[in-house]
């Protein structure tokens, strides 16, 4: 090949390479991007049944029931507007308590949170950022309704 | 005063940086004799940015709780090695040593380089010193690590216990390194193309750099993926989190570096394509500091938010990525190719590697910023995790795996020898582990069933180059390109292993219960209080037993008083053919204890064969190293021609 054609036939493979990449991106997070949720939004109808997600919000204080096989657990998330019921089956992380923040993985069922995994706040100064904006959100809401 | 002598050092090492990328303007419009002090400048900027970082650490191990970096993350009852250790455990300390990497990588630039041309290297540490000054005005600015609490507090706020931990304390220097070493090859790179110097000789004295960086960030990324695995109790080694994915991707275009360099230092060939690697390679670095250091991402990993450092970083990353990008589309164009190569070579082969990384990069790249833009544009919040990444970029990992096998065999240039004839072991390895794999086990995944395929076909075509010749005459460099090549064998075995055959029990078990998982009877035998340093801990003793012998694991729940946490410590053991891994977690109102239990079979391969990876980067280094130290005077007359 001449210098001139090989680097012709680079750079169209480079480009191709990126199209693939990001044709190929595309087609795989439009069916596997996880949505992340707070009550509210799941009150409102926005999670669809069995799609994989996130909910965030405070674990409601005396909500946590343990199931006699002593692994599966049901508690309530709240955002302050709506509350969703959650059951996880597992071990739940170190930080996680009634009262504060908590983000479950899963999906719906049912009218059901199903939780594969749970996670909890990492330190006290550590919030997952949607819980952050939540909270700011939450203050402006009551602010606004002074 | 050792603070106050640290913040000065900083702020002079960000005054010589300041005139380092002065003399490079100035020795590049005229001759590279205006920059005669250069390399005693860049040396003197390392030497007092690390003095700077020494004060840091002075003032954690002394417990200096007037320093607020002190007090927010460190306490006087902790071990003294965490104490020390807890200098980079944060923000402003990791950035630190980040900017005193850079500065040192610098410093031995100036000093040990002589293989490119004196007006690169002008340019190069020019770019370096540029890089440093983004970071020293970062510090300064917007998180300095020496600032002074006033009154002095009487002790510290701790350090969040799930830090305190041998791995991490080591994990991000590792990292630090790879992502700094990478710099080096940025600034080269730079300095290259904006003489348009760009040939084998670069490409000879870029390759120690872009190698050491590549074998720190695999270690990084192995220990890392271990420490997950046992530190999160969760029994995964490895989550797509962000934060992971931060170091994956530099590790990504680095593997697609270090390819293509050879071919430049080898045959003259893929110039421009190098440099962009080069380019995309710290910029990845760049993304991955951004990444973590902002606290843009949801993650488990992730820090405290604070938009103000955010923004400085990304307007840092975009001046330099942006400029090397223009400087690449304006240069870049000019260069002249080199040898030119036929479709069926080893050319061939490394640009269809650097290609399929590549593509994989821009998968994990697309993957991992997706939500931020999701999130930017329209407000709505989501997450990508393990389903997107390893059904879109796992097949093509495969893909990979398996012209590994393939690639090393055919020769430069042009392809004469028959490759087909030494693959036909392999290929039959390949093919009856298929055979075996859905008969065996006929339920199990593709992609693990696959793995299986790939990966009994690359261990026997990995070691093919070696058999092709004298395996004592091959130089040390084919030795490390074999062990690096086993080793992805080995790691992709032990993942396919993992995937397909691990067994999981979650129970609850009062003392002296019986649960089974896979091959494993486990009793729990008593569980009783027991106390560290700073904490206090319940430990679980539990005795498996799979017919030969009783083995014994303490997993514990640890309590912290300062900050209050609790943790879960696993208790793993491990066997020739696979890992018993153990977790307690908290006891129910019938008094009995929940745990939870796997059987892996095989999974430490993974590890083993990351560490492989890296010893076979070790070896070629070494190779390189001594190769250059002999001397260039027996270099072969086509790489001169092709200098």
């Amino acid at each position: 090949m001449k210098p001139k054609n090989q680097r012709l036939v680079l750079v169209i493979a480079a480009t191709g390479a990126l199209i693939v990449a990001v044709l190929l991106a595309m087609w795989g997070l439009r069916s596997r991007a996880s949505f992340f949720y707070t009550p509210a939004d799941i009150a409102a109808g926005k999670a669809a049944e069995g799609q994989s997600a996130r909910l965030g919000g405070m674990v409601e204080k005396g909500s946590v029931q343990h199931e006699a096989d002593g692994v599966t657990i049901h508690f309530i998330l709240t955002d302050g507007r709506a509350t969703t019921p959650v059951t996880f089956r597992g071990i739940a992380p170190d930080l996680f308590r009634e009262g504060s923040g908590a983000v479950a993985e899963g999906r719906m069922e049912r009218g059901t949170f199903v939780a594969d995994q749970i996670l909890a706040k990492h330190d006290e100064r550590y919030m997952p950022p949607e819980l952050g904006n939540l909270a700011a959100e939450h203050k402006a809401g009551k602010t606004l309704e002074k | 005063m050792i603070a106050e002598t640290g913040l000065a050092a900083l702020w002079l090492a960000a005054g010589l940086a300041a005139y380092q990328f002065l003399l490079m303007i100035l020795a590049l419009r005229s001759s590279v004799g205006v920059a005669r002090p250069m390399r005693a400048v860049a040396v003197i900027q390392g030497v007092l940015t690390l003095a700077a970082f020494a004060m840091l650490l002075l003032v954690f191990a002394r417990s200096d709780m007037s320093v607020a970096l002190v007090f927010e993350n460190s306490n006087s009852a902790k071990p003294f090695i965490y104490k020390v250790a807890g200098a980079w455990g944060n923000h402003e300390g990791s950035m630190l040593m980040w900017v005193t990497i850079l500065a040192i990588a610098g410093a031995f630039v100036a000093l040990f380089s002589r293989r490119t041309g004196e007006r690169t290297l002008v340019a190069a540490l020019g770019s370096q010193a540029i890089l440093a000054l983004g970071f020293y005005a970062f510090l300064l600015i917007a998180s300095n690590p020496f600032a002074r609490l006033f009154p002095a507090p009487p002790d510290g706020q701790g350090l969040n216990p799930l830090l305190q931990d041998p791995g991490l304390a080591f994990h991000p220097p590792t990292l630090y390194l790879g992502y700094v070493g990478l710099s080096v090859a940025f600034s080269f790179a730079v300095g290259a193309l904006l003489t348009g110097e760009v040939d084998a000789r670069l490409a000879r004295a870029m390759r120690p750099w872009v190698l050491g960086a590549w074998i720190l960030l695999t270690l990084g990324i192995t220990a890392g993926s271990y420490w997950a695995y046992y530190e999160l109790g969760w029994g995964g080694y490895w989550f797509w989190d962000p934060v992971e994915n931060a170091s994956l991707m530099p590790w990504l275009a680095a593997t697609a570096l270090l390819h293509s360099i050879n071919v430049l230092a080898a045959r003259g060939a893929l110039k421009a394509w190098t440099m962009m690697l080069a380019v995309i390679a710290f910029s990845m670095s760049m993304v991955g500091t951004f990444l973590v250091r902002s606290g843009i991402l949801t993650s488990v990993h992730a820090f405290a938010i604070d938009p103000e450092r955010g923004t400085f970083l990304l307007v840092l990353l975009a001046i330099y990525v942006g400029a090397a990008f223009i400087l690449f589309a304006f240069r870049g164009a000019n260069l002249k190719e080199g040898a030119p190569f036929e479709l069926v070579s080893r050319e061939s082969g490394l640009v269809v590697n650097n290609l399929l990384l590549s593509v994989i990069l821009g998968i994990v790249f697309v993957g991992t910023l997706y939500p931020l833009f999701v999130e930017a544009l329209s407000g709505e919040k989501l997450s990508v995790g393990a389903p997107y990444f390893n059904a879109v970029a796992g097949p093509l990992a495969l893909l990979v795996a398996l012209l590994v096998g393939i690639g090393p065999l055919l020769s430069w240039r042009r392809e004469r020898r028959p490759v087909l004839g030494l693959l036909k072991v392999p290929a039959l390895l390949g093919a009856s582990a298929l055979v075996m794999s859905i008969i065996a086990a006929p339920s199990i995944g593709i992609l693990p069933r696959a793995g299986f395929a790939v990966a009994a076909f690359l261990l026997a075509a990995s070691i093919m180059p070696l058999i092709a010749r004298n395996p004592l005459r091959a130089p040390l460099a084919t030795w490390g390109m074999v062990v690096a090549h086993f080793g992805i064998a080995i790691a992709l075995a032990g993942m396919a292993a993992n995937a397909a055959f691990s067994s999981e029990r979650l129970a609850i078990a009062k003392p002296g219960e019986i649960l089974s998982v896979g091959p494993w009877q486990v009793q729990l035998g008593g569980v009783t209080p027991t106390a560290g340093k700073n904490w206090t801990a319940i430990e679980a003793e539990l005795r498996a037993s799979r017919g030969e012998g009783i083995v014994t694991l303490t997993p514990e729940t640890r309590y912290y008083s300062d900050p209050p946490t609790q943790t879960n410590e696993s208790a793993i053991r491990t066997f020739w053919n696979g890992q018993l891994y153990t977790v307690i977690g908290n006891q129910d109102s019938s008094g009995a204890w929940q745990l939870r239990l796997w059987w892996k079979p095989f999974v430490t391969l993974i590890w083993a064969g990351g560490a492989l990876i890296a010893i076979g980067g070790a070896l070629a280094l070494i190779g390189r190293l001594l190769l250059s130290l002999r001397g260039r005077r027996r270099e072969p007359e086509w790489r001169r021609r092709y200098a």
